[in-house]
C-alpha cells in the first residue's frame, strides 16, 4: 500500500517537472504555450474533441482542432485530459480573512452602517493560505465582497457594506491580482427581524413584530435618504468643478449605484425580504444581484420577469423552515433555471470555497442540467459582474485562466493536472500538500 | 445574519453558544411511522457494497426480521416479500454518524463547569428533532449523540439510532456502550467565547486542561477503592461498614476506568493529543475516539499504537487557530498509518453527505473506494463498539441499508431508501409524494389561524397571533448541530 503511494507522489512530481513549473521561476516561464489533444470544454459552443489550445501573452490565442502550435511555444502533451475554463467563485472573503476565530485576520466587515467607500480588493492578502488551496480545486477567480463575512459585537454587518472586487487567485501584488477593483455594491438588506442574538449580553433577544417592522421601516427610510444624498451629490458632480461643492467620498463612491452603472450585491434570503429589496431598487431605478437567496424559488417569476441574477449560496445548506422539503435548497437551483432565472454557485467563504464544484453537482443531482451548473461556476459569474468580456469561457482573446483535469471539474474525486491565471503555468502546491508531504515523510515513531 | 450564521457553524464547531439553542418544535413525520412487525424485503438486481466482503453486481438482499438474512446473486423471493427493484441502484450499509449533536433538546453544553460530567444527553434527547429525519434523507441510520465542547471533561453521550417518528425511549442503540465527551484546547479553555462581564474560568490554557482531567481521575480513583473497600467489608460481614457517599460526577469516570464507558474526547493539536494519550495511559482507560483531532496526521503512530479510533471532518480548517493546520489528506494520511478513521458531521447539515466527505479521501490521499466507504461504515462502529450488529452487509446483521441511485462516493449520488432494523424510514419518492399533502395541511392550518385572528372576540386564552409563534432564525439550525 505505502509503496503504491510513494509511486504516485513520484509520478506526479515528476509529471509536475515535465509540464514545467512556476512561481519561483516565474521571470523565465514560456509566455507561449500550446496544450495539445484535449477536450476542450469552451463553454461557448460544443466540446472540441482532440483539440489544441494555445496560450499567449497570457491571453487565448487560439483554439481548435486545425490550430498550428506556434514556434517556441511550450508543447504540453493534454491527451486523455480535458480543459475548461477555471473556476468562478462569485462570493468569497478571500484574502479578508485568515482565520475566522482571530479578529486580528479577519478584514470583512467595517464597523458602521454605511461604508460605501471601503473596497474589498484594498485588503485582500495576497500571501493568504486560502489562496493557493482554493487555486488546487481548480477556481481561478473570485469575487471578494466587502461587508459580508464576519460581524461586529453589536451583531451587525451595516447596511452598505463597501464594494466588491474580481481578482485572480494569482499575483504578487493586487494590482497583478485585479480583473476589477469594483463589480459591485454590498447591501445588506434589512431584515424583519423578530428575533436576535445579542452579542452584548451573549443572550436571544425577542422582539414583537410591529417593533421589529419599525426597526425595519427606519433602516430603509435611512437608506432612502442616504442614497438620495448620493443622487443629489452625482447630479452635483456633474455640474462644476470640485471646488463647487464639499467632497463627500461616500457619497462620491455610491454615485455609479444611483446612476445605474453600478449593481448593487443584495444580500437578502427570506421571500419578504427578497420581494420587499427587488420592490424597492426597482422604484429606486438601481441595478440589482441578489445574493443569498434561499428562498428565491418563491419569487422566481419576479427575478426572471425583473432580469435580477442571483449568486445562490450553498446548496449543501439545510432548509430555512423546518418543515420545507429536506431537499430544498439542492433541487432549488434546477427550479430557478426552469424559471429562466440566471444564477451562479458561490462559496460565501474561504475555507469552504473548495467546495464549489461540489455544490454545483449536487444541484445536477437534484434535477439541475449539467450544463447549467457548469456555466454557473464559470460564465454566468463572469456575465453578472460585468467581466465575461476577460473570464469565463475558452475563446480567443479571452484571458487565459484555465483547467486541466482527468474528468468532470465537479465531482469530489477529479483531479486539477494544470492550472492557467492569466496565461501563466500556476503552482498547484498549497499550505495542505506541504503539510501532507512533510508528514507523509515522517520516520516510523518508536514509541 | 445569514452570512454570520455561516460564520457561527464554524467557529463554533465546537465550543458553545449559550443560549442559541432553541427547542425544536414537533413536526408531523413527513414519513409514515413504520408498522409494528418488520416486513420481509428482497431488494434486488442492485450493486452492493458490502464493505466487508467486495462488491456484488446484481445482487440481492433479502430482509426479515429487521436482519439481513441473505446476500448473494441468486436470492429466491420468498412468497410475501415486498420486492424492491432496484437495477442500476447501489445498495450500503447504513451510514454511521461518530460526532453527532441532533435529537437534542436544547442546548448540548452545560458549560458552567469544567467537569460536568453529571449531566447526560440521554436525558435530553428529542425524538421529533426535523434533523433526525434530513440526516436519515442522507443515508445516516446510525449517530453519536455527543455533550458539547465547553468542558476539559463534559456529560455523558449516547448512541442512537435514527428511528424516525419512535419515542425518545426507542431511539437509544441496544448494547452500545454509553460515552462521555472530553474536550482539549480552545473550547474548554474558552479562548474564543469570552462573554463581557463574566468570570473567568479555569483552565484557561492546555496545561489547565490536563491538569483539570488529572485532578478528576484522581478523585474517581480515590472514590473507586473507597467503594471497593466498602463492598470489601461487606463481603466480610462488617456490619459496622458505612458506604462512601454518592458522587454523581465521579460514577460515570469510574465506568471509564472500569472500561463501562467510552471516552470521545474533542480535539485539534498534537501535542494536546499525546498529552491526553499520557494522562489515560497513566490512569490505566483507553480513549476510545479522538474526535475532530485535525492534526492526528502529525501523530498517526502514537494514535495507532495507543489503539485509539480517530473521527475527523473530511476538509474544515482555518476557522480556529487550532484548526490553521487541518489538511484534508488527514483521514487517509492517519488510515495509512494504521488508525482506525472515521469521518463525522458535527454538523446536522454535514451529516446528510457524509458519503461525498468519504469520498474526498480517495483524492485527498489515495484511499481506495473500500477504505473510503469504511470511513462512514464499518470504522465508525468499530469506534462505537456496535460493528458486530451494523456497518456491513453480511448474513445476520441488522438491515441498516441505504440505497443510493449512484455510486454513494460522488456528488451525484441520492439516497432513494434508509432503512433501519428493515424498516424504511426515509424513501424519496414517497417524500416527494407526500409534499401536496403536507402543503395542504399546512394551508389549511394557516387559513384557520387567519381567521381566528380576525375575529378577535372568539379567540381562546392563551391563543398566539401568528406573528409571536416561536420560529427558530437561521442561527438555530445553524448552531444546534455544531457544537
Amino acid at each position: 500500500m505505502k509503496s503504491t503511494r510513494i509511486v504516485r507522489l513520484v509520478s506526479v512530481a515528476a509529471g509536475a517537472c515535465a509540464f514545467g513549473f512556476t512561481i519561483l521561476t516565474q521571470a523565465q516561464t514560456p509566455t507561449t504555450y500550446a496544450l495539445t489533444h484535449a477536450k476542450i470544454f469552451t463553454l461557448a459552443g460544443a466540446p472540441i474533441e482532440d483539440g489544441t489550445l494555445v496560450i499567449r501573452d497570457g491571453k487565448i490565442a487560439a483554439l481548435g482542432t486545425t490550430v498550428e502550435v506556434p514556434s517556441g511555444a511550450k508543447v504540453i502533451d493534454a491527451k486523455g485530459l480535458q480543459i475548461y475554463p477555471g473556476l468562478f467563485d462569485p462570493l468569497t472573503q478571500m484574502g479578508l480573512s485568515e482565520i475566522s476565530a482571530v479578529n486580528a485576520t479577519v478584514d470583512s466587515s467595517e464597523t458602521g452602517a454605511y461604508n460605501p467607500d471601503v473596497v474589498a480588493a484594498t485588503a485582500v492578502f495576497p500571501s493568504s493560505e486560502h489562496i493557493p488551496v482554493t487555486r488546487a480545486a481548480g477556481i481561478t477567480e473570485v469575487v471578494v465582497a466587502a461587508g459580508t463575512g464576519g460581524f461586529d459585537f453589536s451583531g451587525s454587518r451595516g447596511v452598505i457594506g463597501g464594494q466588491a472586487s474580481a481578482i485572480h487567485l494569482a499575483g504578487w501584488t493586487i494590482n497583478e491580482m485585479l480583473i476589477k477593483k469594483t463589480v459591485a455594491m454590498v447591501l445588506t438588506w434589512p431584515e424583519i427581524q423578530t428575533r436576535s442574538f445579542d452579542f452584548a449580553t451573549f443572550s436571544r433577544k425577542d422582539k414583537p413584530f410591529a417593533e421589529a417592522k419599525q426597526d425595519y421601516d427606519k433602516q430603509v427610510n435611512e437608506l432612502t435618504d442616504y442614497l438620495d444624498r448620493a443622487r443629489h451629490y452625482a447630479q452635483a458632480m456633474g455640474h462644476g468643478g470640485p471646488s463647487d461643492f464639499q467632497r463627500d467620498v461616500k457619497l462620491e463612491a455610491l454615485a455609479p449605484v444611483v446612476r445605474g452603472q453600478l449593481s448593487l450585491l443584495v444580500f437578502a434570503d427570506r421571500a419578504r425580504d427578497i420581494r420587499n429589496a427587488i420592490e424597492y431598487c426597482d422604484k429606486q431605478k438601481l441595478k440589482m444581484i441578489l445574493a443569498g437567496g434561499e428562498e428565491a424559488y418563491k419569487v422566481k417569476d419576479l427575478l426572471r420577469s425583473k432580469g435580477i441574477p442571483v449568486i445562490l449560496r450553498p446548496t449543501l445548506s439545510l432548509p430555512p423552515e423546518e418543515d420545507d422539503p429536506y431537499d430544498r435548497l439542492l433541487s432549488q437551483p434546477a427550479e430557478l433555471a426552469k424559471a429562466g432565472v440566471k444564477f451562479a454557485f458561490g462559496s460565501f467563504d474561504n475555507s469552504f470555497a473548495r467546495r464549489l464544484g461540489q455544490q454545483a453537482a449536487n444541484a445536477v443531482a437534484y434535477g439541475l442540467p449539467y450544463d447549467e451548473a457548469l456555466k454557473a461556476v464559470t460564465i454566468y459569474p463572469a456575465e453578472i459582474f460585468g467581466v465575461a468580456d476577460q473570464v469565463g469561457t475558452l475563446e480567443a482573446g479571452k484571458v487565459a485562466n484555465l483547467i486541466v483535469t482527468n474528468g468532470d471539474p465537479l465531482e469530489l474525486t477529479t483531479e486539477v493536472k494544470l492550472l492557467f491565471i492569466k496565461g501563466q503555468n500556476t503552482s498547484l502546491d498549497n499550505r495542505h500538500l506541504r503539510l501532507y508531504e512533510k508528514y507523509l515523510n515522517r520516520p516510523k515513531a518508536a514509541n | 445574519m445569514k452570512i454570520a450564521s455561516t460564520l457561527l457553524i464554524r467557529l463554533y464547531c465546537i465550543g458553545t453558544l449559550w443560549g442559541l439553542c432553541f427547542v425544536a418544535a414537533p413536526q408531523p413525520s413527513p414519513a409514515a411511522n413504520p408498522p409494528d412487525a418488520a416486513p420481509v424485503i428482497l431488494i434486488q438486481n442492485a450493486t452492493i457494497l458490502t464493505v466487508s466482503h467486495g462488491t456484488i453486481e446484481h445482487g440481492s438482499v433479502l430482509i426479515k426480521d429487521g436482519k439481513i438474512a441473505e446476500v448473494g446473486t441468486s436470492v429466491k423471493a420468498p412468497k410475501d416479500a415486498q420486492i424492491f427493484d432496484a437495477a442500476g441502484q447501489y445498495v450500503i450499509p447504513g451510514i454511521i454518524d461518530c460526532h453527532s449533536h441532533i435529537a437534542v433538546d436544547g442546548s448540548v453544553n452545560e458549560g458552567s463547569i469544567s467537569v460536568s460530567s453529571i449531566v447526560n444527553i440521554a436525558d435530553v434527547l428529542n425524538p421529533d428533532d426535523i434533523d433526525i429525519y434530513r440526516d436519515l434523507a442522507g443515508g445516516v441510520t446510525t449517530a453519536n449523540i455527543l455533550h458539547g465542547s465547553a468542558n476539559s471533561i463534559g456529560g455523558q453521550t449516547i448512541v442512537i439510532k435514527l428511528r424516525w417518528g419512535q419515542p425518545a425511549s426507542k431511539l437509544p442503540f441496544e448494547g452500545a456502550l454509553p460515552g462521555i465527551k472530553f474536550a482539549l484546547g480552545e473550547n474548554p479553555k474558552r479562548s474564543n467565547f469570552s462573554i463581557p462581564g463574566a468570570q473567568q474560568r479555569y483552565p484557561a490554557t492546555r496545561m489547565g486542561v490536563e491538569e483539570t482531567i488529572r485532578a478528576a481521575f484522581t478523585e474517581a480513583r480515590d472514590y473507586q477503592k473507597a467503594w471497593a473497600d466498602y463492598d470489601k467489608r461487606l463481603a466480610a460481614g462488617d456490619k459496622n461498614a458505612v458506604a462512601p457517599r454518592r458522587d454523581l460526577r465521579l460514577d460515570p469516570l469510574v465506568e471509564v476506568l472500569q472500561g463501562k464507558r467510552y471516552v470521545h474526547a474533542h480535539c485539534y493539536r498534537e501535542d494536546e493529543i499525546l498529552m491526553l494519550l499520557r494522562v489515560a495511559k497513566e490512569f490505566g482507560f483507553k480513549v476510545r475516539t479522538l474526535q475532530h483531532v485535525l492534526e492526528g496526521y502529525k501523530v498517526a503512530d502514537e494514535i495507532a499504537a495507543a489503539g485509539t479510533g480517530a473521527s475527523t471532518f473530511s476538509d474544515w480548517w482555518a476557522y480556529k487557530v487550532e484548526a490553521y493546520d487541518a489538511i484534508p489528506y488527514n483521514a487517509a494520511l492517519m488510515t495509512h498509518r494504521g488508525v482506525i478513521v472515521s469521518i463525522n458531521s458535527d454538523d446536522a447539515e454535514e451529516a446528510t453527505h457524509l458519503n461525498q466527505e468519504a469520498a474526498k479521501s480517495m483524492k485527498f490521499g489515495g484511499l481506495t473506494h473500500d477504505e473510503a466507504l469504511k470511513l462512514v461504515t464499518l470504522n465508525p462502529a468499530i469506534q462505537l463498539g456496535i460493528d458486530k450488529r451494523v456497518c456491513t452487509i453480511d448474513v445476520g446483521k441488522d438491515a441498516d441499508l441505504v440505497i443510493y441511485n449512484h455510486d454513494p462516493l460522488s456528488a451525484y449520488a441520492v439516497v432513494q431508501k434508509t432503512m433501519i432494523d428493515g424498516r424504511v424510514y426515509f424513501d424519496r419518492q414517497r417524500d416527494i409524494a407526500g409534499r401536496a399533502d403536507l402543503e395542504k395541511e399546512k394551508k389549511t392550518l394557516m387559513d384557520k389561524e387567519k381567521k381566528a385572528e380576525k375575529k378577535p372576540e372568539e379567540k381562546k386564552p392563551g391563543e398566539r397571533k401568528p406573528e409571536d409563534k416561536p420560529k427558530p432564525p437561521q442561527q438555530d439550525t445553524a448552531s444546534r448541530g455544531a457544537q
